[in-house]
C-alpha cells in the first residue's frame, strides 16, 4: 500500500519558532548590529531587511571531539606519485592529503555566521529603542494601506452582505416578467366572465364554467411564482482601495555647531528616520531636504548632513530663514504638506532667539503641517527652548521635547500620529 | 533499449510530473523493486515545497521535533545558502519510521522524483527494515509518536518552567547527544502508549533511588566509618546521559525526563552514524539497478537516462586527494562502488576475486548483496568486502601522521604489499568508536563533595579539542556538582586533567 500525499499546503512555517528562538538568544548582537546599521543608512532607505553576522564561536554547540595531535592514519583516494615509504612535510593550515575528515571539529572557520533579518524584524529591533506603543509598531510596519469601499453589486457572497432593496426590487421584476402572460390571460378570462354574466348567461353554462377554471388555473400559476428566487439575491460587493495618498515635503533641520558630537548626531537620526516612517505611511511621496547649520545654513545631502564636521557658534535664524525660503521657492503650500524636523543642543545666540521665535509664529507655522523640536542635552534649558515654548502656545502644530535617550523620540510624535487620519 | 512507444507502460516523455505519474512512476519501480526482492516498509511519499525542505533539514528530517534555537541556527544557515545559489537543497529526506516517509521536493522534474523514489523508498527503506543496527536500536513503528511525545512534554515543560530554563538543559544534553548512546547494551523499545504510562511511574522511582545513594541520615556506628565507601559506580559508564539521568543528585523528575529524551533521540540517530557508506551506496546502487532495468524493459526513454546519469554521476563522483573540491571520502562514490562490485564478484569474478572471496565468486549476487546488508556496518562491510580491484580504482594510499615526525609518511599504497593495510586502515577509519574520544563516568565522590569524574582513554596519543572544557560546563550543570575530567594514557596513568567548579550559589541554574 502507498500513499501519496500532498503537503504543500500546509506547514509552511514549522521552522519559525525555532528561528524566533535564535534570534531570542542573539538578541543584544543583534540589536547591534541593527544600531550599527541605522548608522549606515540612508534616512530613506530605513525600510529594508538587515545581514547580521555573529562571529562563529559565540554560536557553537560544543562537542567533545580531537584535536589535531597524535597519531592520524588516514586513507585517502587518488594516490598519484607517491610509493610506500616517501615522506614529505605536513601540509600547513589543514587541507590536502595530510589530514582525512575524520573527527577533526576543532578546524571550524573563523567565519562569521551571518544571516537575514528581514525587514518586519529590523522595524522590531528599530522600534524596540524607541519605545514606540503596540499599535503604532504595527501602523508603521504595514506595508500599504487599503481602504474598503462599496463597489456595485455582486450575484455571489455572504449573507451579512445581502443588500435587501436591491434583491427585492430584482425579485419582483422577475415575477412581472415570469408571470406576464398568465396575468394577461387572467384580465382576459375575468374581463369576459364580467362580460357574460352581466349578460346574464347562466352560472352554469359551459363557457362560464370553463372560464372559472381557467380562472382558478391561472391564479395557482401566478402564485407559484415564488416571491423570491435565489437568483434574486444581490451583494453589496466591496473592494480594497489603496488609501489615495499624496506628497509631502520633509525638512531635516540640524545644528552642526562643535558640541554636537557623534552619539548626539545618531539619536538625531533616529529622530528624523521615525519622523520619515511616519510620513511614509500617510504620502506616495516625500522629499527629504536637509539643511544644517552652525551661523550660516546651507542646503547639503544627506551624507554631508551627518557625517561633515563643523565647528563655530550658532545662529538658528540661519536655518529658519533658509528654510523660509525653499518652501517659498519650491514647495509652495497647496500641493506639498510640509513637515519640519529640527534637532539641536540647544545652543543659540541670545538675541537671535527671540527672532526665531518670531519667524516661527509669523510666516513658518501658518505654511507648514507640524513642526517639531529636540533639544538633545541633558542640561537646564536655555534661551531657544524658552521661546520655542512660547511657540507652542500659538500653534497646535508645534511639537517640542527635550531627549537624553532615544526612547524620548517618541512623545514629539504622540501628537502628530493622533492626527494622522485612520 | 530505448522507451518503446508501443509499450502501454511506458512514462510519457515529459519533465513536468502529475500525481498520476508519480504513481505510475512509482508503480513500475515498486514491480521492478520486488523483482529484485527488495522488502521494504509500506511507503508514504509527501509532496513538498523547497520551503518545507529546508524546514525538514532543521529538525534531522523529523516530521516533528521539539523546538530549540539550534534549529533556528541550522534553519537560517540552511536558508542563507540555498538563497544565495551556494547550494541546491537535497534532493531527497527519509525518515525510517513504519510506514516509511519519503519527501519529494515540487521542483524536481520527473526524472528526479522517479530517481527519488527508487533511491529514498526503495533503497534507504528496504535498508531500514533489513540492517542489523536499525533492527535492534530503531522501532520504525514508534519514533513518530516518540516525537510527538517529546514534542509535548517539552512544550508542557517550557509552559510549566520557562523557556530559559528548558533551553539551558536541552543546550547541556545537546552538548552531550554523541555520550547518550549504549554502543554494547540492546535497548528495550519503546512506543508513546508505554512511555506515557510509564513515565509517572519511572520519575518517582528514579528519584527514590537518587535519594537512596545521596541518603545524609547517619548510618549505625557498626558500618565502620573507615571502611572506604563503596566504588560508584562500580562498573565505568559510557552512556552518559543515562548515567546523569538516573543519578545526577539535583535534578528535577521533569528533568530527568528531558535528559531521557534527548539520549533515545540519539541512540536513535546512532545506526545512521554507523552505517553512512552502506545505507548510500546500497540506496545508490538500487536506484541506479532499478532505473537501468526500466530503460531495458523500455518504460523510460533515452531523455530520461541522460537526465538521470547526469545526477548520478554528480552524486557518486569522488575528487581526488589533491583536488581543492576533496572534502574526504565521499560516502555515495564508495557505497556504490563497493555494492557494484560485489556483484561484478558474484557475476563475473577474476582470478584475483576468487582467491580473495572464495565464498561470493559465482554466488547469486541477490543473496550475496542482502547477506551484506543486513549484517554490517561501515566498519565491518569494508573490512569484509573492500577488494583490491576497488583500491587500484579509487588509487587509495594511507598517510602516517605522527607528531613525533616532522614528516608524514605514506604508509601504504595499492599494491600487492599494500591491500590489506589499506583495508584494515580505512575500515577503522570509520570506526566511530576511534572517531570520537572515549569519554565515560569514572567516579564519583559519594561520602564527601559529591564530584563527578571521567575518563577519556586516550586512543592514538589524540588530544581532546578545545570544546572540551566549554563541554565540561555543561556536564556540571547537569550534574550539579565539580565535575573533572582526567586524560588517561594506554599505561594507565593520568597525564592531564580539566576541571569545572560548580559554585553553590550557581546550583540550579
Amino acid at each position: 500500500m502507498t500513499y501519496l500525499i500532498d503537503r504543500r499546503l500546509q506547514g509552511k512555517n514549522k521552522s519559525a519558532i525555532n528561528r524566533e528562538r535564535f534570534l531570542r538568544r542573539y538578541k543584544s548582537q543583534i540589536k547591534d548590529a541593527v544600531g550599527r546599521a541605522i548608522k549606515g543608512r540612508s534616512i530613506t532607505d530605513i525600510e529594508n531587511g538587515e545581514k547580521v553576522s555573529i562571529p562563529v564561536k559565540d554560536v557553537n554547540e560544543p562537542h567533545f571531539g580531537h584535536a589535531h595531535g597524535g597519531v592520524w592514519e588516514t586513507v585517502n583516494p587518488g594516490n598519484k606519485e607517491y610509493q610506500k615509504g616517501d615522506q614529505f612535510n605536513r601540509p600547513k593550515g589543514g587541507g590536502g592529503a595530510g589530514r582525512g575528515k575524520a573527527g577533526n571539529s576543532d578546524q571550524t572557520t573563523e567565519d562569521d555566521f551571518i544571516f537575514e533579518l528581514s525587514r518586519e524584524e529590523f522595524m522590531n529591533y528599530f522600534f524596540e529603542d524607541l519605545e514606540l506603543p503596540n499599535m503604532v509598531k504595527t501602523q508603521l510596519t504595514q506595508t500599504t494601506e487599503f481602504k474598503n469601499q462599496r463597489a456595485g453589486y455582486n450575484m455571489s457572497g455572504t449573507p451579512s452582505n445581502i443588500h435587501v432593496l436591491r434583491s427585492l426590487r430584482g425579485a419582483l421584476g422577475r415575477r412581472i416578467a415570469v408571470g406576464g402572460n398568465s396575468r394577461r390571460a387572467l384580465i382576459r378570462a375575468e374581463r369576459e366572465l364580467v362580460e357574460l354574466l352581466e349578460e346574464g348567461v347562466a352560472l352554469d353554462a359551459p363557457r362560464v364554467v370553463e372560464l372559472k377554471h381557467l380562472i382558478h388555473h391561472l391564479h395557482t400559476k401566478l402564485i407559484a411564482i415564488p416571491f423570491i428566487d435565489p437568483f434574486d439575491l444581490r451583494y453589496s460587493n466591496r473592494i480594497k482601495v489603496p488609501k489615495p495618498m499624496t506628497q509631502a515635503v520633509m525638512f531635516c533641520i540640524m545644528d552642526v555647531s562643535g558640541s554636537m558630537d557623534e552619539s548626539r548626531k545618531d539619536t538625531a537620526k533616529r529622530f528624523f528616520i521615525l519622523l520619515y516612517l511616519f510620513l511614509k505611511r500617510a504620502y506616495d511621496k516625500i522629499d527629504v531636504v536637509f539643511i544644517r547649520h552652525h551661523t550660516a545654513a546651507a542646503e547639503v545631502d544627506e551624507d554631508e548632513f551627518f557625517h561633515s564636521r563643523e565647528s563655530g557658534g550658532t545662529v538658528v535664524s540661519s536655518a529658519l530663514n533658509l528654510l523660509q525660503k525653499i518652501i517659498g521657492e519650491r514647495y509652495a503650500s497647496g500641493e506639498w504638506n510640509s513637515y519640519v524636523a529640527q534637532a539641536s543642543d540647544g545652543d543659540n545666540w541670545d538675541n537671535d532667539s527671540v527672532l526665531c521665535k518670531q519667524l516661527l509664529i509669523n510666516t513658518i507655522m501658518p505654511t507648514v503641517q507640524y513642526y517639531t523640536y529636540v533639544e538633545i542635552t541633558d542640561g537646564p534649558p536655555q534661551n531657544l527652548w524658552e521661546q520655542y515654548a512660547e511657540v507652542g502656545d500659538h500653534h497646535q502644530n508645534f511639537a517640542m521635547q527635550k531627549i537624553v535617550t532615544p526612547a524620548d523620540i517618541y512623545p514629539v510624535f504622540r501628537e502628530l500620529f493622533k492626527k494622522q487620519p485612520k | 533499449m530505448p522507451r518503446d512507444p508501443n509499450n502501454p507502460r511506458a512514462l510519457p516523455e515529459q519533465s513536468e510530473w502529475t500525481f498520476d505519474l508519480i504513481e505510475h512512476a512509482h508503480e513500475e519501480i515498486r514491480r521492478v523493486a520486488r523483482k529484485f526482492g527488495l522488502d521494504t516498509y509500506p511507503n508514504q511519499l509527501e509532496i513538498i515545497t523547497a520551503e518545507q525542505m529546508m524546514d525538514a533539514y532543521t529538525s534531522v528530517g523529523m516530521p516533528v521535533s521539539y523546538n530549540h534555537w539550534s534549529f533556528g541556527k541550522h534553519f537560517l544557515s540552511t536558508e542563507k545558502s540555498y538563497k544565495r545559489g551556494q547550494m541546491g537543497l537535497a534532493y531527497e529526506i527519509v525518515i525510517n519510521s513504519n510506514p516509511c516517509i519519503a519527501y519529494l521536493m515540487e521542483e524536481n522534474s520527473l526524472t528526479m522524483q522517479a530517481l527519488v523514489i527508487a533511491h529514498a523508498a526503495y533503497g534507504h527503506n528496504s535498508f531500514f527494515k533489513g540492517n542489523y543496527l536499525f533492527r535492534t536500536w530503531t522501532d520504525a513503528d514508534a519514533i513518530v509518536d516518540y516525537m510527538v511525545f517529546a514534542k509535548n512534554y517539552i512544550a508542557e515543560c517550557e509552559q510549566r518552567y520557562g523557556i530559559d530554563a528548558v533551553e539551558l538543559l536541552l543546550d547541556s544534553c545537546h552538548a552531550l547527544s554523541n555520550y547518550g548512546v549504549d554502543r554494547y547494551k540492546r535497548p528495550a523499545k519503546l512506543s508513546m502508549a508505554q512511555e506515557n504510562a510509564r513515565q509517572k511511574e519511572r520519575e518517582e522511582y528514579a528519584q527514590s533511588q537518587v535519594n537512596a545513594l545521596w541518603r545524609t541520615v547517619p548510618r549505625r556506628d557498626e558500618e565502620a566509618a573507615d571502611a572506604p565507601p563503596p566504588r560508584f559506580p562500580p562498573e565505568p559508564e559510557e552512556n552518559l546521559l543515562y548515567f546523569i539521568e538516573k543519578y545526577a543528585p539535583l535534578l528535577e523528575p521533569w528533568q530527568r525526563e528531558m535528559v531521557r529524551i534527548t539520549r533515545k533521540i540519539s541512540q536513535y540517530f546512532y545506526p545512521q552514524r554507523q552505517t553512512q557508506v552502506m545505507n548510500e551506496g546500497w540506496a545508490t546502487f538500487w536506484h541506479y539497478t532499478i532505473l537501468q532495468e526500466l530503460y531495458k524493459e523500455g518504460i523510460v526513454g533515452d531523455g530520461f537516462m541522460m537526465e538521470f546519469l547526469q545526477s548520478h554521476t554528480n552524486v557518486v563522483y569522488q575528487p581526488s586527494a589533491t583536488s581543492p573540491h576533496y572534502n574526504g571520502i565521499n560516502p555515495y562514490a564508495l557505497g556504490f562502488a563497493m555494492m557494484s562490485d560485489i556483484r561484478r564478484i558474484c557475476e563475473d569474478p577474476t582470478e584475483e576475486d576468487r582467491d580473495w572471496f572464495p565464498d561470493m565468486a559465482g554466488s547469486d549476487w541477490r543473496t550475496t548483496l542482502d547477506f551484506a546488508m543486513r549484517n554490517f556496518k561501515d566498519e565491518s562491510f569494508i573490512a569484509q568486502y573492500l577488494s583490491p580491484k576497488l583500491i587500484r580504482d579509487f588509487h587509495f594510499f594511507a598517510v602516517l601522521d605522527d607528531d613525533r615526525n616532522d614528516k608524514l609518511t605514506i604508509s601504504a599504497i595499492h599494491d600487492e604489499r599494500g591491500y590489506r593495510y589499506v583495508r584494515q586502515q580505512l575500515a577503522e577509519q570509520y570506526n566511530l568508536g576511534n572517531r570520537e574520544p572515549n569519554i565515560q563516568v569514572w567516579q564519583v565522590n559519594t561520602r564527601d563533595d559529591r564530584a563527578l569524574t571521567l575518563r577519556h582513554t586516550q586512543f592514538q596519543r589524540r588530544p581532546l579539542n578545545q570544546q572540551a572544557q566549554e563541554v565540561l560546563k555543561h556536564v556540571a550543570r547537569l550534574w550539579g556538582f565539580d565535575v573533572r575530567l582526567e586524560t588517561v594514557d594506554p599505561t594507565g596513568n593520568v597525564s592531564s586533567s580539566i576541571e569545572c567548579k560548580r559554585e553553590k550559589r550557581n546550583r540550579g541554574g
